[in-house]
């Protein structure tokens, strides 16, 4: 494989929240590093809280402000240029142009007053500057493209007149109008049930293939990130802990929060231990609060393996071969045959 | 009254009775129609509005004389209601139900086009107090604070003062000028909760500039507080038309507005009552209906908060 040089360099990504009540700053995205290559798919995942969707709206600086602030030292580069420091009109060029989003909810993510073909056709108006009619004949081409059935009658329905799974294809269809060459995919299929989730990740899929972009996807389901994806991103508290290629990451997780990750999800062709029927694995407490990430490695309270070490110091991202992990078990990997009794 | 204005007048119930009628069958279809008509005063409240409205509009047909004729100053001053003259004649000999009727034009058409000017500022400004937060909010709304405190009335006086007396379009901009502040307060309460929605947030993503999206996105879904204070401030601009014109500040005489009726009248309310009631209850009436159906509208579109 050719090194082509990163679509989207993503540096050192700190976005915090001050907190009305004074209880200090909620640092929610921490320093977070990665790249996006052309025509790609990258799966960023993580627990609700961890930062996933404060690093994808950063990367459009639509996070609101205040409370919340990009600090100085970020550094966001799309196609060479520091996204951070562009001017409003030349953002708005690159918004919804090269680097589209679609959103979680697709109950509450289309503009309830507009039909379909209003809000597909808006992209098209706003950056190619089509006539009305020439935008309306884009929504119908968009809404085949995306596989929703009768789209000349469809294009002048309203949202509330479609099921959930036919407005995650609306979104699809506006986020994709101007062609963008990165599309990040917010939780794209949380809100929709099972049987729709496959066929929109297969739609994601195809149009990727398509249109050539590079795709990142954020998801707290790990069976998502094992379809479709390239590579990984494993997130927790508002740190990368983990990076690698998706078949590395499943064939040999480095991070114990990857692990317990792994674990959660239930499968049927699991190694049955001890009782015929296991207990699914859960890992122990919660996220901790933005506001006051753990001091040493942040995961260490809820780390079956923690050791002094882990409470004093915090780890760096540490390498093995392609593949990085922020875990002091990387340095000294003969603590992981001994895991430290649980607290 | 000849037998035309009779058929005019009739002609103009039935056809506001008709355009109740409609706007029933067509709000059966949905949930916020049948709220509206579920309450007892919204379709009296319509019709009330819908015939002032088509009397207004139909002044030349149903009233028998010109506003400004004085038919017979020498013998036809207080003439009391009759066949003939249906509400009397004024102190000027002048027919009352004439000059209700093209004071219907006046009254009606000053309080619509205050209240668009009101709220078309009320809007703007509202909008992008709650858009863009910040120093802009503080700004403009402070800037509010001092409107919402002036006695309204006084400003207009002193405005009036200070011009002598003013032509009408002049007055609907004066009064649309000082009346948005409450409109804008709404507004933005309604747009700093929009601009969090899921949908905006998307519109920015999509490169549309803050004034597309405000416009395209966040107002449209404001239009229901829009609507209903609009409906309630109509009567409001009325009440305050017709009390400066009353003063003798509002509108000029001879033209017809329902205030400066009263206030022709006023002078001989023990011998001829009409000439001041008359006009008296068209306000009554009107502004009555305009809070029926703003209360309506309130419920109709807005159904999680409760009626007062």
């Amino acid at each position: 494989m050719t090194e082509s040089p990163p679509l989207l360099r993503v540096r050192d990504l700190k976005t915090y929240f001050v907190t009305e009540h004074g209880s200090g700053t909620a640092r929610a995205v921490d320093g977070v590093s990665f790249d996006v290559r052309p025509g790609e798919t990258l799966g960023i995942v993580g627990e609700s809280g961890c930062g996933k969707t404060v690093t994808s709206l950063s990367i459009l600086r639509l996070i609101p402000e205040p409370p919340g602030h990009i600090r100085p030292g970020s550094f966001i580069e799309f196609e060479g240029r520091n996204i951070l420091t562009l001017e409003p009109k030349e953002l708005r060029a690159v918004r919804g142009n090269q680097i589209a989003m679609i959103f979680q909810e697709p109950m509450t993510s289309l503009n309830p007053v507009f039909t379909v073909g209003d809000q597909i056709a808006e992209a098209a108006i706003v950056h190619q500057h089509l006539s009305h009619a020439a935008a309306r004949r884009r929504a119908i081409e968009m809404l085949q493209l995306v596989g929703i059935p009768d789209p000349e009658e469809r294009v002048d329905h309203y949202p509330h007149q479609m099921s959930g799974g036919m407005r995650q294809r609306v979104m699809i269809a506006m986020a994709l109008v101007c062609h963008p060459k990165l599309l990040i995919a917010d939780e794209p299929t949380t809100a929709l049930d099972v049987t729709i989730q496959a066929q929109i990740l297969e739609l994601l899929e195809r149009l990727q293939a398509e249109l050539g972009m590079a795709v990142m996807l954020i998801t707290h389901d790990l069976g998502v990130v094992a379809g479709t994806t390239d590579r990984v991103v494993v997130m927790y508290a508002g740190q990368v802990v983990e990076q690698a290629s998706t078949v590395e990451l499943f064939a040999r997780p480095l991070h114990p929060y990857t692990e317990g990750l792994l674990a959660s999800v239930p499968r049927l062709d699991a190694p049955q231990q001890g009782r015929a029927r296991g207990r699914l694995h859960s890992i122990p407490g919660q996220v901790p609060a933005a506001t006051a990430w753990p001091d040493g490695c942040r995961f260490h309270p809820r780390c079956p393996y923690a050791w002094d070490r882990c409470r004093a110091e915090e780890p760096p991202l540490l390498e093995s071969g392609a593949h990085t992990a922020r875990c002091w078990l990387l340095a000294e990997p003969q603590r992981r045959s001994s895991p430290a009794p649980q607290p | 009254m000849n037998i035309w204005n009779w058929v005019a007048l009739g002609g103009a119930a039935v056809l506001a009775l008709i355009v109740v009628g409609a706007a029933r069958r067509r709000a059966g279809a949905s949930a916020s129609g049948r709220r509206f008509f579920r309450h007892p005063t919204a379709a009296p409240g319509l019709f009330v509005l819908a015939f002032f409205v088509l009397v207004a509009l139909a002044a030349p047909l149903v009233a028998p004389y010109h506003p400004y004729e004085q038919i017979d100053v020498d013998h036809l001053q207080n003439h009391a209601p009759s066949t003939r003259y249906i509400l009397g004649t004024d102190p000027l000999s002048r027919d009352v139900w004439s000059r209700v009727a093209y004071g219907a034009r006046i009254s009606l058409g000053i309080g619509a086009l205050a209240m668009l000017v009101a709220v078309t500022i009320g809007a703007a400004v509202g909008a992008t107090a709650g858009y863009f937060r910040r120093w802009v909010d503080t700004a403009l709304m402070r800037l509010v604070d001092v409107g919402l405190a002036m006695p309204r009335i006084f400003a207009l006086l002193m405005v009036v003062a200070l011009w002598g007396h003013i032509a009408v379009p002049v007055l609907v901009l004066v009064i649309g000028l000082t009346g948005w502040f409450a409109t804008s307060r709404l507004v933005r309460a309604e747009v700093l909760s929009l601009r969090e929605r899921e949908f905006v947030v998307a519109a920015r993503a999509l490169g549309a500039r803050p004034g597309r999206v405000i416009a395209r996105h966040v107002l449209p879904n404001a239009a229901a507080p829009i609507i209903v204070s609009a409906a309630l401030g109509i009567g409001n601009v009325m009440l305050l038309e017709a009390g400066l014109s009353f003063l003798g500040m509002g509108v000029p005489s001879p033209a017809p507005s329902w205030g400066n009726m009263i206030a022709d009248g006023w002078s001989k309310m023990a011998v001829a009552p009409w000439s001041a009631t008359f006009p008296g209850l068209a306000i009554s009436l009107v502004v009555m209906a305009l809070n029926a159906v703003g209360d309506a509208l309130r419920d109709a579109l807005d159904p999680r908060r409760e009626a007062v």
